[in-house]
């Protein structure tokens, strides 16, 4: 059982979310998802590493090519980090409404 | 006008984030700061989609009306739409971001807010992020697209077919 915390932690690299977004698409190779990445083959391999390992993606070889596709249960990542936004979206809502009000009382009196 | 969901089991599917938080504010000060005033609070540094950096975001006071960043070079990114504006009470955002975290006014999600006052100076707003199992939909939609006859084989029997006549 793989924590959403680390799902999270895992989408919180830009170039990993990148990467999750582009096989959100559909399948790819490691080579179609370089091309459209300022990121080398290498790199992306590494970070398709970390995905797999994370449980958002899977992989099959066809002949010599690795083609990587969205794991079905990882689209639960997404709402993990959707769930991670909110919460700290909020917060910072809360904090800026609190303040404002505060701020508006003391200016009127 | 509101549309009411009839009553039916959820769909095993669905998926959605829920979030409650209490407001130490009146209903329609948090109503306004949510709205009015999400430049404030948004988290503009790590959560925004436009190339410049993040000025303010912008929620147009209508339904119909625009979601969207404004960039400090002035440019402008659309984030989705108001689906209800019902102040102080209510705001549904459509969330028209997809799952590559690119504007598509074609795919939305809902955000839906109810702001209920439990005192006068407490407010407790209640969000939920709806139809998230709609990320999955189009990535299975597009997979099966591209897989089909009727997909990429189709298209390329096209292009074949195209390139083959004479100019």
């Amino acid at each position: 059982m793989i924590e959403p915390i680390h799902r999270i932690a895992a989408l919180g690299d830009a170039t990993r979310r990148e990467i999750f977004g582009i096989l959100a698409g559909g399948p790819s190779s490691v080579a179609g998802i370089a091309s459209r990445l300022p990121v080398s083959r290498p790199a992306v391999s590494q970070h398709l590493r970390v995905l797999k390992d994370m449980g958002l993606v899977t992989h099959q070889t066809v002949g010599t090519r690795h083609i990587y596709r969205l794991d079905p249960d990882g689209i639960a990542a997404l709402r993990d980090y959707l769930d991670s936004l909110w919460e700290r979206a909020l917060k910072d809502f809360k904090a800026a409404a609190e303040r404002s009000f505060t701020h508006g009382k003391e200016n009127s009196q | 006008m509101t549309v009411t969901p009839t009553v039916m089991p959820e769909a095993p599917t669905a998926m959605s984030v829920k979030k409650t938080v209490l407001v130490e504010a009146p209903q329609a000060h948090a109503f306004a700061v949510f709205t009015e005033r999400q430049g404030t609070w948004w988290p503009l540094a790590t959560h925004h989609i436009g190339k410049a950096a993040a000025q303010t975001a912008i929620v147009e006071p209508r339904a119909g009306g625009r979601w969207f960043e404004r960039g400090v070079d002035g440019s402008e990114c659309e984030w989705g739409r108001v689906l209800v504006w019902e102040p102080p009470h209510r705001l549904v955002l459509a969330w028209e971001l997809n799952a590559e975290w690119q504007h598509d006014p074609s795919f939305h999600t809902e955000v839906e807010v109810r702001f209920v006052a439990v005192g006068p100076r407490s407010t407790r707003v209640e969000l939920e992020h709806r139809n998230l199992e709609r990320y999955a939909d189009k990535a299975e939609q597009l997979r099966t697209a591209l897989d089909s006859e009727g997909g990429w084989n189709q298209l390329l029997q096209l292009f074949a077919a195209a390139a083959a006549t004479p100019a």
